[in-house]
């Protein structure tokens, strides 16, 4: 069977709060000379000084799903936008949505899981956000919607750090850990990061969860687990990871990491994670796994966003590898006792 | 236990050795008649004008993706992503209609009979009647689809939450009728009694429009791409399922407190489907490329291409009943003469 998800085109969500630097970002992406041309969905047409006739303007409309759950919802437009792009199949390589300052991310990501047609044509790729190392401090504690991007992304793009001090530079980058220690960060001036650190992430493909987050298998606690700077080698406090760098845990948005390696009873622990995500779906912005389930020699792995997951095996284990699983929530208010109560019942005795 | 099988590849009767193939070379999206031609519209910039001899002439319509396409018999309007629309005429001549001053996509059109044509771009419906004024209304999100109704200047305009149906020559308030939910396409009744829209989530909402009583068409597993009203209106058979679903609505309650009937299932989704003008047959085309001819008393088939291609995308019958086109999303097709 051909590889269908490689005929899929990728779709990177680019967001970030007022002023951060998207719109920088995006020109670079567009102008720079890489051999790809990309379809871009807007919300502020003048912005773009690319003259490009696959810059779409969008109306970000956000569209309840009639099934009942409250939080399911879609970007209306996107399902009609990309319809339309996909007439012009094979005049672009990748798409990139650019949402508005003041978007949450999760109807783009949810758009990409509920609806067959996107589904069929197109694959988020990841959730990049663009932040302002001087304001985004101040950002996360007066705009929920910063808080929101920072949480839900793949990639942060930590922009504008010419204008902050050493310190004020940690701090920030400890604020974006207490809350998401889970993605790529890069700190740039003017967005100057290597493309291909931002396009081509691959951060919703099931199969390549653990290849792009080294930092997931030594996850460990929840709370502690800051010391990112091995996969972006910057040259200070390598191994002693936690020297030097403040540990803040934000009052309302964190990460929680569980972990077993004793295997997991499938008959329950599906329906505990289908029935924690209907209940508490609201809370949870993202959720990924690695899963090892009694008497299955295929790892099973899983994704998703709020209400919404995909799973599936992924491959078998390998002889010597250790059979662990491993699953991460980032969100709001997390009922850690609850969750971690209800993963140990799920392990097999 | 046993399992039957009832060696069906060998039982169906098939006119597949009659239906004329024509190489289109190009993606697909839909097919109408232009007199004795038969137009298929690609999903980029041109149309392929196959006379009844079989001779292909591609005509440039877009300078890019085309959205959309009506077709009233005489002419196709199309709009495309180049903010333009354009009609082409049975002779192969391409009109400009309008041009959008902020070269927005043009995402519906429809035609009425007297020559009226109305299209949308993002979330303003305009019209613009025989005499060729122009008019325009909005609507509180993006239009999914527009339909004429059949009787009068009436435009339903479908949309986020329900349908508006506005009347461009009249200065009364446009009519809501609403419902929860992405509306993304629409048509009338035949004979002007129910409104029926297709929805984002797989399902059809309608209202009676005597009093605006709602009916709710679901069960579908996928979305509802393809309706086509079957002679005199007696039934809406729709796509979106692994059969034909024909809704009733031949009494004044139209489908309510009904079953749908279905025909022809397969194992494949239907993905197209067009009702003979004259008779009680269908065409209907599925994701794996299968053509079924139906008769709608008895669900008798009658297979028109087999299996095993990209999803049939366009299907239409000409006026006289006599030839059936139709062609999948690559651009492989075919006429079938009656």
């Amino acid at each position: 069977m051909p590889d269908l998800t490689s005929q899929k085109i990728p779709v990177t969500v680019l967001t970030g709060y007022l002023g951060a630097g998207k719109t920088t970002l995006l020109n670079r992406i567009l102008s720079e000379n890489h051999g790809k041309k990309y379809a871009v969905i807007v919300n502020e047409f003048g912005e773009i000084g690319i003259d490009n006739d696959l810059i779409i303007g969008a109306d970000e409309e956000v569209f309840e799903m009639n099934n009942g759950c409250v939080c399911c919802t879609v970007r209306g437009d996107l399902v009609r936008i990309l319809d339309g792009l996909m007439k012009r199949k094979g005049k672009f390589d990748a798409i990139i949505v650019e949402t508005t300052g003041l978007a949450d991310p999760a109807p783009v990501a949810q758009t990409f899981f509920v609806d067959e047609d996107v589904q069929k044509n197109a694959r988020l790729d990841a959730v990049v956000t663009v932040a302002d190392a001087k304001w985004l401090s101040d950002r996360l504690k007066d705009a929920p919607e910063a808080k929101n991007q920072i949480a839900f992304a793949d990639v942060i793009v930590l922009n504008k750090t010419d204008l902050v001090s050493k310190p004020e530079l940690a701090e920030v980058e400890a604020r974006i850990r207490a809350i998401n220690p889970y993605a790529r960060l890069h700190r740039t001036e003017r967005c100057q990061v290597a493309l291909a650190d931002v396009l081509e992430r691959g951060a919703f493909d099931l199969d390549r969860i653990l290849e792009i987050e080294p930092e997931f298998l030594d996850a460990g606690d929840g709370h502690d687990h800051h010391d990112h700077d091995h996969h972006h080698g910057h040259d200070h406090h390598h191994d002693h990871s936690h020297g030097g760098l403040k540990h803040y845990h934000d009052e309302d948005m964190q990460s929680l990491s569980l972990r077993t390696d004793k295997p997991l009873d499938p008959n329950k622990f599906m329906p505990w994670l289908q029935n924690l995500v209907a209940i508490e779906g609201q809370k949870i912005l993202r959720s990924k796994g690695i899963l090892a389930f009694s008497d299955d020699d295929e790892r099973y792995v899983f994704q998703g966003v709020h209400m919404m997951l995909e799973g599936d095996h992924q491959r078998a284990w390998k002889d010597g590898e250790p059979r662990e699983s491993r699953l991460v929530f980032i969100g709001r208010e997390l009922p850690e006792q609850t969750i971690r109560d209800g993963f140990e019942s799920c392990i097999t005795t | 236990m046993k399992k039957f099988d009832p060696g069906e590849a060998g039982s169906i009767i098939s006119v597949t050795d009659k239906v004329r193939p024509v190489a289109i070379g190009m993606p697909v999206t839909s097919v109408h008649f232009l007199g004795d031609h038969a137009a298929f519209v690609g999903a980029e910039e041109s149309v392929a004008m196959v006379s009844g001899q079989g001779e292909i002439s591609r005509v440039s319509v877009h300078g890019g993706g085309i959205l959309c396409a009506a077709s009233d018999g005489s002419r196709i309007v199309m709009g495309g992503d180049d903010g333009k629309l354009a009609a082409l005429d049975a002779k192969g001549e391409v009109t400009l209609i309008s041009t959008d001053a902020k070269r927005r996509w043009i995402d519906n059109v429809a035609l009425h009979p007297d020559g009226a044509v109305a299209w949308s771009a993002g979330k303003t419906a305009f019209v613009r009647s025989g005499r060729a004024e122009e008019k325009s209304f909005d609507v509180p999100s993006t239009v999914g689809g527009l339909a004429f109704a059949p009787k009068g200047l009436r435009l339903a305009v479908a949309h986020y939450n329900g349908v508006t149906l506005w009347f461009p020559n009249m200065v009364a308030t446009a009519e809501v009728l609403e419902w929860a939910g992405s509306h993304l396409g629409v048509v009338f009744s035949p004979d002007n009694k129910f409104l029926v829209t297709a929805m984002h989530e797989p399902a059809l909402h309608g209202w009676r429009l005597a009093d605006n009583r709602h009916m709710r068409m679901t069960g579908y597993p996928g979305r509802v791409r393809s309706m086509s009203w079957s002679v005199g209106g007696k039934a809406l058979a729709t796509s979106g399922a692994d059969a034909v679903i024909m809704w009733p609505f031949a009494s004044k309650d139209g489908p309510m407190g009904k079953e749908p009937a279905m025909l022809a299932p397969l194992q494949a989704r239907v993905s197209a489907v067009a009702c003979h003008p004259k008779q009680d047959i269908l065409a209907a085309g599925y994701s794996d490329g299968t053509i079924l001819m139906v008769r709608l008393h008895d669900g008798a088939e009658i297979l028109v291409r087999k299996n095993g291609s990209e999803p049939v995308s366009a299907l239409a019958w000409n006026a006289k009943g006599t030839l059936l086109a139709f062609a999948a999303e690559d651009g492989d097709a075919g006429l079938l003469p009656l």
